[in-house]
């Protein structure tokens, strides 16, 4: 199964439930963990898994060979992004406009150009045990976020259980991190901000035809709105983790729930077996479909 | 005329609380909101809308059926893997223009894309320039230039002092739009791990545009070990500490009910803190 978890705002505790799912996950299944928030990538914060495999994410930018260049203007004509400028006797290439669309290359009629690739950041590997990280991490400065999380959606391996960590929000990159999941979980917290950006991210995941649930992190101060929100919207609430200084500072070390805390083990693969029987997969434990009270 | 761009690299820092008590606390200032994605200010401004205006940006592609002769060309060319069965994913599509240009038939169009909405609206603490981007929409660094450069036209207009900023979460495209040219970023982070690394990595962006930046250690004594790294981390690359926010609960009360910490618990703790953050980065 491929399970990604996003939520509209950030700091409502994504990371913490992807590491600690994939921990759980882990001591009864091979999982894999994308982290796929390629600009703020957190989960190995938590982890802290070695890493042994490192390769860059490059996107074909084009080098005009002005030998072989008559100046026609072919190039910046088709470039959409004005990234590539004739002007009477030189081309210029504006690398951080380009997103290798590859249009002037193919178009240019003297093929006077040629792709070479330019670093926008990379992609990491790490393994413990039946645990693996893929981690994609964007370059200071750098905008494309989007071929990084391609790259890293490139390594997943089938055989295993699929965590998706995506970026906050609800433009490109959570987009192109959610396709191609098969249950969506939304984290959230019960203020107003939490609500707004929840009723956005539910919005975007309809949008990509990925069924979604959610988990109500620092719960236990005033989530009746957000209760309210999830049942009109038909949207099911899995799991709520209360709002406690303990979890807190475990989280601002660095240390995951599931170690520092091991009672919440049972309860992230309860939430794991529950949205597997959601999506058809393993067996449908009895009374599923109300969500885990967790006090 | 002075534009300050609040930002936190990782998300739920506190961040738009901080920038709501700044807007309490500021005279004579416009506020833009640069979270163009999950914009969050209007929650506790309770504006009143003036001005709605549609964004446009970008294009998408589309391929008439009747034209096309399935020649599969552009599914061949698209690098963005967006046409599938001659049909466009709307959603995949960068607009590139490459499937126009090449298709042997001229089946594809080019539509132009309505990616959001952005607004200006009355507050009672000055104008604020906000927006709402279209769900799964690109472009968010452009819309983000959109409101800024609204707020920057309101604010000549006002002859406002302070044009006030929330940033975007990450260090990606719209943090760098909502960045270039500003005055000054003030960092609101977290005692965290993650809060520490993310800490790093925009305060690193602000270092590679050049812009002046300080930092506000909110719920400073969840972990004051990690604090501590923070303010030693920030004296050795020179950049000042403005201010440590303790945790508390009235930060959540008060967003619960839709007000700025300054107004709803004025003087208690952290309303002293923030009130110290912002003399030292409306100086
Ligand atoms: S299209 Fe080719 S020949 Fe024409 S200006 Fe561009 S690089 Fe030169
Ligand atoms: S590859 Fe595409 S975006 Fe880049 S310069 Fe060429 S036409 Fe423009
Ligand atoms: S290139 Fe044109 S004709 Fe060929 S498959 Fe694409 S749209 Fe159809
Ligand atoms: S416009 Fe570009 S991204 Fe969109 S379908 Fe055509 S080739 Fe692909």
């Amino acid at each position: 199964m491929i399970l990604s978890i996003a939520s509209g705002k950030g700091g409502t505790g994504k990371t913490l439930l992807a590491t600690n799912l994939a921990l759980a996950l882990s001591s009864k299944a091979r999982v894999q963990l994308l982290d796929c928030d390629v600009e703020e990538p957190n989960d190995n914060l938590f982890l802290r898994l070695p890493v042994s495999y490192s390769q860059f994410v490059y996107i074909p930018i084009p080098k005009v060979d002005e030998t072989k260049c008559n100046y026609c203007g072919k190039c910046s004509e088709v470039c959409v992004y004005n990234a590539i400028a004739v002007l009477p006797q030189k081309v210029l290439v504006f690398p951080e406009l380009c997103h290798g669309c590859g249009a002037c290359s193919y178009l240019c009629p003297e093929v006077a150009i040629v792709e070479e690739g330019k670093p926008v950041g990379v992609v990491e590997k790490g393994s413990l045990g039946n645990l693996e990280l893929v981690q994609g991490k964007l370059n200071v400065g750098e905008v494309m976020a989007p071929p990084i999380i391609r790259a890293v959606k490139k390594y997943i391996d089938a055989k295993s259980e699929i965590i998706i960590d995506v970026s906050p929000g609800t433009s490109c990159p959570v987009v192109e991190a959610v396709e191609g999941s098969d249950f969506c979980l939304l984290v959230t917290e019960p203020t107003p901000f939490g609500l707004n950006d929840l009723s956005l991210a539910v919005e975007v995941t309809k949008e990509i035809g990925v069924p979604c649930g959610v988990v109500i992190n620092r719960a236990g101060m005033a989530e009746g709105e957000t209760e309210r929100y999830c049942r009109e919207h038909d949207v099911p609430i899995l799991l709520k983790i209360p709002l406690d200084r303990e979890i807190a500072v475990l989280y601002s070390k660095g240390i995951p729930l599931v170690q520092g805390m091991p009672q919440w083990r049972e309860a992230f693969l309860g939430l794991f077996e529950n949205i597997a029987a959601r999506v058809g997969r393993g067996k449908m434990p009895e009374g599923s479909g109300e969500g885990k009270d967790r006090q | 005329m002075k534009e300050l761009v609040v930002l936190s690299g990782k998300g739920g820092t506190g961040k738009t609380s901080v920038v709501a008590s700044f807007a309490a606390l500021a005279e004579n200032i416009v506020l833009v909101d640069c979270d163009v994605d999950a914009a969050d200010l209007h929650l506790v401004l309770s504006p009143r809308i003036e001005k709605e205006n549609e964004f446009w940006s970008g294009e998408v592609a589309y391929i008439d059926g009747e034209e096309c002769n399935e020649c599969g060309l552009c599914q061949k060319l698209c690098r963005f893997d967006a046409i599938k069965d001659f049909k466009v994913d709307p959603i995949a599509c960068e607009g590139c223009g490459f499937c126009a240009q090449i298709c042997p038939v001229g089946a594809v169009d080019m539509c132009q894309n309505m990616a959001g909405h952005w607004f200006v609206s009355y507050t009672k603490y000055g104008t604020l320039v906000h927006a709402r981007l279209g769900i799964a929409q690109e472009n968010s660094g452009k819309l983000v230039s959109v409101v800024r450069q609204q707020a920057k036209l309101i604010a000549e207009k006002e002859n406002a002092e302070h044009i006030l900023s929330d940033g975007p979460p990450g260090i990606g495209c719209p943090v760098i739009s909502s960045l270039s040219g500003a005055d000054v970023a003030l960092v609101v982070t977290e005692p965290t791990l993650s809060g520490i690394h993310d800490l790093e990595r925009v305060l690193g962006v602000c270092h590679h545009f050049g812009i002046p930046s300080a930092v506000c250690i909110n719920k400073y004594d969840l972990n004051e070990e990690n604090s501590r790294r923070i303010q030693d981390y920030c004296s050795s690359h020179g950049i000042e500490v403005a201010g440590r926010i303790p945790f508390d609960e009235v930060v959540i009360k008060a967003l619960v009910q839709r007000l700025p910490v300054v107004e709803y618990s004025p003087g208690c703790s952290v309303a002293r803190e923030i009130e110290k953050v912002w003399q030292f980065v409306a100086r």
